[in-house]
């Protein structure tokens, strides 16, 4: 686990949550995620690519999402699917943002987020870079920050893939 | 003030239109990317446009480009994830005239639109 590449999603998520949300945020200690397990009920799903590679998870459990997100737009009443999924988007898209910034000297780029949803949905990232799983929990519940990125190849550049299983 | 939001996120959209709501300026045109934003522009006639980075379709910095690239003079307000040093940099080169890093207060959005604003007059 190379902590380059981890503690700055720490730092961003906590800055995204304190900053956007007034939510402060409590890590546990990150692991080694060495198989797929049943993940939660919503996932926002970041690809980086450039000089750094990999994906960028965000998940929560259905209950979690929903009060985040109606912290995040001010609204408590009904909420879309397609709602739920842009402003969970948004907060992924964030704390990946936030993350690469500090990847110093480094040129990397993220794509837009994908966002899945659905009861125990499983996501598989690529088989050759390590996931890391960060255990985070706020007023609003438990969540997780998947990260699996590592320095690309010289001349690489490759987009990285996350495969979704229900 | 007609000022035009140009992010693929409705809910950051909404968050920005509530921060100007706040300042007074209920004049808003959205736009989803930069190919909407573009088919809007000449019909809304934007006096500001906060434009995002990452869209799909086409990025903020192109929108920009092609946006200067018309002769068009309103400023421009890059709300964006990128924070790199050399990001701001080519955003500048490309025309923004300020720059607000997400995640952001209402104050700070609040500040760059107020100097952004007195530097345009």
């Amino acid at each position: 686990m190379d902590n380059n590449f981890i503690l700055p999603f720490i730092k961003s998520t906590r800055n995204v949550f304190e900053t956007m949300f007034h939510l402060e945020v409590t890590f546990e200690t990150p692991e080694i995620r060495t198989a797929p397990m049943p993940s939660h009920d919503v996932s926002a799903i970041i690809a980086m690519s450039g000089d750094v590679e990999g994906t960028v998870v965000l998940s929560f459990p259905s209950e979690t999402a929903r009060r985040v997100v109606a912290v995040f737009t001010g609204g408590e009443g009904p909420m879309s699917n397609e709602d739920m999924s842009d402003a969970i988007g948004e907060v992924v898209n964030m704390i990946a943002g936030g993350a690469k910034g500090q990847f110093k000297g480094k040129n990397v780029s993220i794509s837009c987020p994908s966002v899945v949803m659905g009861s125990s949905h499983k996501v598989y990232g690529r088989k050759d870079i390590v996931t890391v799983a960060i255990p985070c929990s706020c007023d609003c519940g438990e969540f997780m920050v998947e990260v699996a990125t590592q320095e690309a190849p010289s001349g690489s550049g490759v987009v990285g893939a996350a495969k979704v299983a229900a | 003030m007609k000022i035009m939001l140009v992010d693929d996120s409705k809910t950051m959209r909404n968050i920005q239109k509530s921060v100007l709501a706040q300042l007074g300026h209920t004049e808003i045109e959205e736009a989803c990317d930069g190919v909407d934003a573009l088919s809007k522009v000449a019909a809304f006639g934007p006096d500001l446009l906060l434009v995002d980075w990452n869209m799909p379709n086409m990025d903020g910095l192109t929108f920009v480009k092609q946006y200067r690239a018309k002769g068009l003079k309103a400023p421009i307000i890059m709300v964006t994830t990128e924070s790199e040093k050399a990001r701001v940099i080519e955003a500048i080169k490309a025309g923004v005239n300020n720059y607000v890093v997400k995640p952001f207060t209402p104050d700070i959005l609040s500040q760059r639109i107020g100097e952004t604003m007195a530097k345009a007059a």
